[in-house]
């Protein structure tokens, strides 16, 4: 015991010795504090590339970008967040993704950050910032583009058969019928994920039953899944299966490996429900289909729907989080005002991307598809209720079993009723 | 107190003294290697299997709980089953297959071991590669198999989109990657086969089928035993290509226990949980290959060559 005292003696005087030289070498000469900065591996990280850039040049601190390849990223971190060896700030998803790291108390609320600077926080769309909440606790900080789902089409199929992008779900049941009997398929589904699936019923949801049913779920009570809402939503799924809205291969179609964009840039699927990104790989897939092809609607409405037909769900944002025993904090939280600087948004649209700040509008021109990114933009914004993606919303020992029930959902290997049991069943 | 002390006789074989017979200090090495990477990490699982651990803070000491979730988890009785399904169909599927190629190639001539060699590759190939090889050829839109298809009157084929297809290619590109192996195995086997027995049945007048089934079939009966131990404990352990071509789906029919194993634990980072199915899996498999090795008298090594 005494031995334990003497060290955690030593242990404070060190860390006091630490404290005092850095205050005695004067606030400007810290230039030693390196900020070890996640992030997720990809073609847009040259957006964080120049926040770290001008951040390093106006302060003491040196953040440092770490890329990590994205299939690995969760397990990544988790590994290092579990082994103490933790970055002081790392992109993440903002809701079930960090409430694991809140509940262990690794990551920095960030309220005082944002009460002592208003100006920050009012800069957000504030559907977004709720993403980055845990039990109203400001963990996440928005950092990257708005990533709403999205219903594309492919124009010259709807002039082929002369029809409309549907408005409501009869206008949906119609187009299924349309164009099965021209031996199209409705809508491309890359149903070899599950999560792909998922974003039907996230919308099916909202619109039969509004936002509120889901956020009960999210809450913590797995009997909200048997709110008649659900039910409704699965049963709803099964029709369109059922009806060949999906085709009779959807199961083996992969999402990553581009299959589904490229079915419906081909013209072998006429619509294909996806996340704004779907825009940007299709830029890159299939250029001249993404600019002169490409249309793009919002989901559906339902009538008798108790769901706003305005509700989004997707991906408000991804988030920075800062860890708790950070030793460089305040260079952290410093950093994470980067993220709503006009160069910062600037670069973000430059590169596609569509921002959560909520000056952005003006900047929208300088997009490679400015029409593209005002719909998105003003689809966000006018949203009263942006659901973050279920499997993320939830703890991943509860997303995991949902996304297997979701599949078996579309594949026929469970009913609508067996669904909704064991989703209440999930802990 | 003459009696007292036991007697004691040092133990030595008769045909001298022990010159040159390895100690057991030479096995140090290897079992401190083994303490290490195998028994303690073991040891530490079957611990874990009594917490709820998320790979954060400290594990919570929860009893049997994880344990009693296992008994009574549909998902994991899927598991098994299909874990089940798995070995026997890869078992009945890779043996014969095997063993008739092995047999074959075991022969004299010049083409056969250029064959053999070509037969070999798949083993070659890392899982991970094969995995995604045959994602693609099997492709319902892309692939091969969706220009082929129309001709032969298949206009839609989904095979990993459903959920018994999917199964079967599992079964189908495991025996794809491991046959070369046990015909590997076998051919060596046969190769031991003394051929002053198929003379002796030769002159006898005995058919080819009769000599296989009377002289091949028993002499390599070692060679099966060793064969099947490899393919059961392999098909229980089977992993990298059910996560990469079908991700244990669709839904969960082709979610075989390893495969679990991984999703509750680093998907949905239930440590403790997953540590109850890795503990189980070391049980069953060690005890599978056990009672084989038993049953077959694979463990006597009683010689092929009896009465010879």
């Amino acid at each position: 015991m005494a031995a334990m005292r003497a060290a955690r003696a030593i242990a404070v005087a060190t860390a006091l010795g630490v404290v005092a030289t850095a205050c005695g070498s004067g606030g400007g000469a810290a230039g030693d504090e390196t900020l070890d900065v996640w992030m997720y591996q990809d073609s847009l990280v040259v957006v964080q590339q120049g926040a770290v850039e001008r951040f390093n040049e106006g302060s003491g601190a040196q953040a440092v970008i770490t890329e990590v390849p994205g299939d690995s990223y969760q397990d990544k971190l988790r590994t290092s967040m579990g082994s103490g060896d933790q970055p002081d700030v790392f992109f993440n998803w903002g809701g079930g993704s960090i409430r694991s790291y809140v509940e262990a108390d690794m990551l920095l609320p960030l309220d005082d950050m944002m009460e002592a600077d208003p100006e920050f926080q009012e800069s957000f769309i504030p559907s977004v910032m709720e993403a980055g909440r845990i039990d109203g606790v400001q963990y996440g900080v928005p950092m990257r583009g708005t990533q709403p789902v999205i219903l594309f089409y492919n124009e010259e199929l709807f002039e082929q058969v002369g029809a409309e992008p549907p408005e409501t779900w009869e206008d949906v049941l119609a187009l299924v019928e349309t164009f099965t009997q021209e031996d199209i398929t409705p809508f491309v589904l890359a149903g070899a994920t599950a999560w792909t699936e998922q974003m039907w019923l996230q919308y099916l949801v909202d619109r039969n039953g509004g936002a509120e049913v889901f956020q009960r779920i999210q809450s913590g009570d797995p009997e909200g899944w048997r709110d008649p809402a659900v039910l409704e939503s699965a049963q709803m799924v099964r029709d369109l299966v059922d009806s060949g809205a999906f085709g009779d291969n959807y199961g083996s179609v992969s999402y990553t490996e581009g299959a589904a964009s490229a079915l419906l840039a081909q013209g072998e699927g006429a619509m294909h429900l996806m996340g704004s990104w779907e825009y940007s790989t299709l830029l890159d897939q299939a250029p001249e289909f993404a600019e002169d092809g490409l249309g793009y609607v919002a989901f559906p409405a339902i009538s008798g729907g108790e769901g706003d037909p305005a509700n989004v769900v997707g991906n408000p944002a991804n988030y920075f989080s800062v860890s708790a025993d950070s030793p460089v904090e305040d260079a952290a939280v410093d950093f994470l005002k980067q993220t709503s600087s006009d160069a910062y948004v600037r670069d973000m649209i430059e590169n596609g991307e569509v921002p959560t700040t909520t000056n952005a509008a003006d900047l929208l021109d300088l997009s490679p598809s400015p029409d593209f990114a005002t719909f998105q933009y003003e689809m966000v914004q006018n949203a009263p209720h942006f659901q973050l993606s279920w499997d993320q919303a939830l703890p991943p020992s509860v997303s995991e079993g949902m996304l297997t029930e979701i599949q078996k959902l579309f594949n026929g290997q469970s009913t609508p009723e067996q669904f909704v049991d064991a989703m209440a069943g999930l802990q | 107190m003459s009696v007292s002390a036991p007697l004691r006789t040092p133990r030595r074989r008769p045909g001298g003294p022990s010159v040159g017979r390895p100690g057991a200090v030479w096995a140090l090495p290897a079992a401190l290697f083994f303490l290490f990477f195998a028994v303690i990490p073991m040891g530490l699982v079957a611990y874990l299997s009594f917490t709820s651990w998320n790979g954060l803070g400290t594990p919570q000491f929860v009893g049997a709980q994880n344990w009693q979730r296992l008994a009574g988890d549909p998902v994991m009785h899927q598991g098994v089953l299909l874990s089940l399904g798995l070995t026997v169909g890869s078992w009945a599927v890779q043996t014969p297959i095997s063993m008739l190629l092995g047999v074959w190639a075991a022969g004299p001539q010049r083409n056969r071991a250029v064959l053999a060699a070509v037969f070999f590759v798949p083993l070659l190939l890392s899982s991970a590669a094969i995995a995604i090889i045959w994602k693609a050829l099997l492709d319902p839109n892309f692939g091969p198999l969706a220009r082929i298809g129309p001709w032969l009157g298949l206009d839609s084929v989904s095979l990993l989109g459903s959920p018994s297809g999917a199964f079967a290619v599992i079964v189908f590109v495991s025996a794809w990657q491991f046959i070369p192996l046990h015909m590997l195995l076998y051919q060596g086997g046969a190769r031991q086969i003394p051929a002053s027995l198929y003379q002796a049945a030769e002159i006898d007048g005995a058919s080819v089928p009769r000599r296989f089934l009377h002289i091949t079939l028993p002499q390599l009966r070692n060679t099966i035993t060793t064969s099947s131990v490899l393919m059961v404990v392999g098909s229980l352990t089977y992993f990298e290509t059910v996560l990469i071509l079908t991700g244990g789906g669709p839904g969960t029919s082709t979610s075989i226990v390893p495969y679990l194993m991984y999703r509750f634990g680093f998907m949905g980072y239930e440590m403790g949980y997953a540590s109850a199915i890795a503990f189980t899996l070391v049980i069953v498999a060690t005890a599978v290959s056990l009672v084989m090795v038993r049953l077959t008298g694979f463990g006597s090594m009683r010689s092929t060559r009896e009465g010879m």
